[in-house]
């Protein structure tokens, strides 16, 4: 989308590519299987039988490079921290990230002492959806996705007017 | 065989290197001079009645002091049984924080090779003999032995802060300052 | 046209040792971000083309400090990281530190709390082994296993939730009890499940997997392991098993109530391979299952009426000096907590002996020889949790 993103204002051209586009990319979102720890096994979970994330267009994918959205669920330690951001900057453009559970949202349960554990994922990474739980239910992490979609459904290709900082 | 039993055995065959033995507790315990702690856990393994060739368990252990001027001291214990036989005993040593030097039982368990360097990690007790003492879970540039109790965690780990960060104060408070 | 044979070609290319040259060995990473390591597991794999030489662990990537939380709360706020040790069988995890506690406090438990314990803890078992079979089918390529072991373990769970209001982890089995009695009704939903699963197992669960012909020719004959390498790497549960030693703590060293049941300890017999190969460490998780079954069944035919937490547990725990190693028989192995008490507020020192970690180091040995595709199936057999390994 380089080509056109950001050089029109929104006519009725852009908006209507935007409606196309924003339907394609939020119908099929396609997570980074990445399991981090115990939400992990929710996220399993969700996936799974009886909730079925593929009704969402959700399919797991093994590699980042086919991968639309990074949900990181689980504790994110010092060690795994530098790999976490090796993957998220292997993903291709554009790019979304989930911070499933209260680990990955400030440390959770570890922010006292945990001395081995990473404060909050957006310390290195841009979060766009923050799903709260000691795991999150996997109605949550649905919950996330959907909020997910909403905010991509407004997405637009138009020239942005400048924004205040 | 009863606590009692082994630790008499034991006695029996090493005298004096054993320093200690507690049968009353809750769980019997005999404390071994460290020099020697990989030649009583050879003998424990391979002596027929005794027989213990699986290792539960190996703790390190920071000794809080009693008295101030007392010598800090780390602790290593050894949770092992007999599958056979059926019965466990439990054995420590002792060593000063200022040499904290054990000889290492991997060549008697093989399972110990891991635990050993989880001690080492964790607790900085240093195994002599040991294939490969390096950090296992820590990364291998941590600084510090996590669980000692004067241990303090360091501010940033490769550009990231490792302390929960603290917060910043709001914008009101600010001004009132 | 002249015959080439792929040796000459080597030998031409400087990569045979007739050429005077040993092959290059080749360092290939596994993991940390890998679907079928279970979690973040690296494993640094020493490979000559596809054999492996050599593949060694390196674990930490989820340590989570939970010896140094231990030393810093009290004794009840434990009880929460240790759900978290092990999030597949959080139940048996809160059991072996409650356990381990109470060992050194020496009090009784009232009858009803210990069955409960019995029962959450063998639905946990199953729940748990249930993931096992679902992954170790996705590991090999199979991906319905995995849906049936969710579809019946989320019936599990709904038990669970129901109980005590948690999904994964519970913080339900307490120092001295339990902290909800069981719920009206759950005896007769439970036999119910009981029935119903018991025949999935047979008739849905084996025929799918357990016997069907590419899963038996990729697991049985691969990464075996000797009675004598069992022992002396520590391995427990269904891996100790597997390779044909006879030995489980719930009959051996029995703790709690389970010396009432009448139960079987399920040992491999090397019927499709050699005894301690993977696919007798995955069987000897399903028949597990059925014995879970047994053990519910005769515990929810035994259960009395009465308190769920002993009395002489106050809202402050108050815990003598002392030492002590407790343990119990969890899905993975044997889960065992050595604790310290100084008489203070909390542990002066819990370390955690947990199954995992004792059981992945044999993989350095046992892998070698085989080929790199069956490195998976051998790191599904041993059925790690990373939770457990770091801690």
């Amino acid at each position: 989308m380089g080509l056109i993103e950001g050089r029109f204002g929104d006519n009725i051209l852009i908006t209507s590519v935007d409606k196309l586009i924003n339907w394609a990319r939020m119908s099929s979102m396609w997570p980074l299987s990445f399991g981090l720890a115990c939400c992990a096994i929710e996220m399993m979970a969700t996936g799974a039988s009886r909730f079925d994330l593929d009704r969402l267009g959700v399919m797991f994918r093994a590699s980042p490079r086919q991968s639309d959205v990074m949900i990181v669920a689980g504790t994110v330690t010092m060690k795994m921290a530098t790999r976490l951001k090796r993957l998220y900057e292997q993903m291709p453009d554009p790019k979304f990230v989930i911070s499933m559970g209260s680990c990955s949202n400030c440390g959770g349960p570890y922010w006292e002492h945990g001395y081995h554990v990473l404060k909050g994922v957006d310390q290195i990474i841009p979060v766009d959806v923050y799903i709260p739980g000691c795991p999150p239910r996997p109605e949550a992490l649905m919950d996330g996705l959907i909020q997910l979609q909403a905010k991509i459904a407004k997405m637009t290709l138009a020239k942005q007017e400048d924004v205040v900082a | 065989m009863t606590s009692e039993e082994i630790f008499a055995k034991l006695k029996e065959k090493f005298g004096d290197k054993i320093l200690e033995t507690d049968t009353e507790a809750v769980q019997p315990i005999a404390t071994v001079d460290p020099a020697s702690i990989a030649e009583v856990c050879e003998f424990l393994k391979n002596e027929p009645d005794l027989d213990f060739k699986f290792l539960n368990c190996l703790t390190g252990v920071h000794i809080n002091k009693v008295e101030e001027e007392e010598e800090e001291k780390l602790r290593v214990v050894y949770n092992m049984e007999s599958l056979v036989i059926k019965h466990k005993t439990a054995l420590d040593v002792i060593v000063p924080i200022s040499k904290p030097n054990v000889p290492s039982v991997t060549s008697v368990w093989k399972t110990a090779n891991w635990h050993e360097r989880e001690a080492y990690d964790l607790m900085g007790i240093v195994f002599d003999g040991h294939p490969d003492l390096t950090r296992i879970l820590c990364p291998e540039d941590w600084e510090g032995h996590p669980l000692r109790k004067d241990y303090v965690v360091q501010e940033f780990y490769q550009g990231m802060k490792v302390p929960y960060p603290e917060e910043e104060p709001k914008q009101e408070e600010k001004e009132e300052k | 046209m002249p015959e080439i044979k792929t040796e000459d070609v080597y030998i031409e290319l400087g990569r045979h040792p007739k050429a005077g040259f040993a092959a290059e060995d080749l360092i290939l990473q596994m993991g940390p971000q890998h679907p079928s390591t279970h979690g973040v597991l690296r494993l640094e794999c020493v490979t000559d083309g596809e054999i492996i030489k050599k593949a060694v662990p390196k674990i930490g990537y989820l340590h989570r400090c939970f010896d140094k939380h231990a030393e810093n709360e009290n004794w009840q706020q434990v009880i929460p990281y240790t759900d978290r040790i092990d999030y597949l069988a959080s139940m048996n995890q809160n059991f072996s530190y409650a356990i381990t506690v109470e060992k050194l406090m020496d009090i009784e438990i009232p009858e009803r709390a210990e069955y409960i314990r019995v029962i959450v803890s063998e639905l946990q078992r199953i729940a748990s082994h249930l993931i096992a079979f679902g992954t170790y089918g996705l590991d090999m390529g199979a991906f319905t296993p995995f849906l049936y072991a969710f579809r019946d373990r989320e019936t599990i769970l709904d038990f669970f939730e129901k109980i005590c209001g948690g999904r994964l982890l519970y913080n339900y089995i307490w120092i001295g009890g339990v902290s909800h009695d069981l719920y009206d009704g759950f005896k007769e939903e439970c036999m119910k499940f009981l029935d119903y699963f018991e025949e999935k197992i047979h008739n849905e669960y084996n025929p799918l997997l357990s016997f069907n012909k590419i899963f038996i020719e990729r697991t049985a004959n691969v990464g075996i392991i000797t009675p004598e390498q069992a022992i002396d790497y520590g391995l427990t549960g269904p891996c100790l098993r597997g390779s044909g030693i006879d030995w489980d703590l719930r009959r051996d060293d029995p703790y709690s109530i389970y010396d009432r049941f009448d139960f079987e300890v399920i040992v491999g017999k090397g019927e499709k391979g050699t005894v301690g190969d993977s696919w007798d460490r995955y069987m000897v998780r399903i028949w597990e299952m059925v014995e879970s079954i047994r053990i519910i069944r005769q515990a929810l035919q035994q259960i009395p009426e009465g308190d769920i937490i002993s009395e002489k547990v106050g809202k402050v725990v108050k815990v003598p000096k002392g030492e002590v190693y407790g343990r119990t028989e969890t899905p993975r192995g044997e889960l065992g907590f050595y604790l310290i008490s100084e008489g203070g507020k909390g542990p002066a020192r819990l370390k955690s002996r947990s199954p995992c970690f004792s059981n992945l180091c044999v993989i350095e040995e046992m892998s070698q020889g085989y080929m790199l595709a069956d490195l998976v199936a051998i790191l599904a057999s041993i059925d790690i949790v990373l939770g457990c390994i770091d801690r």
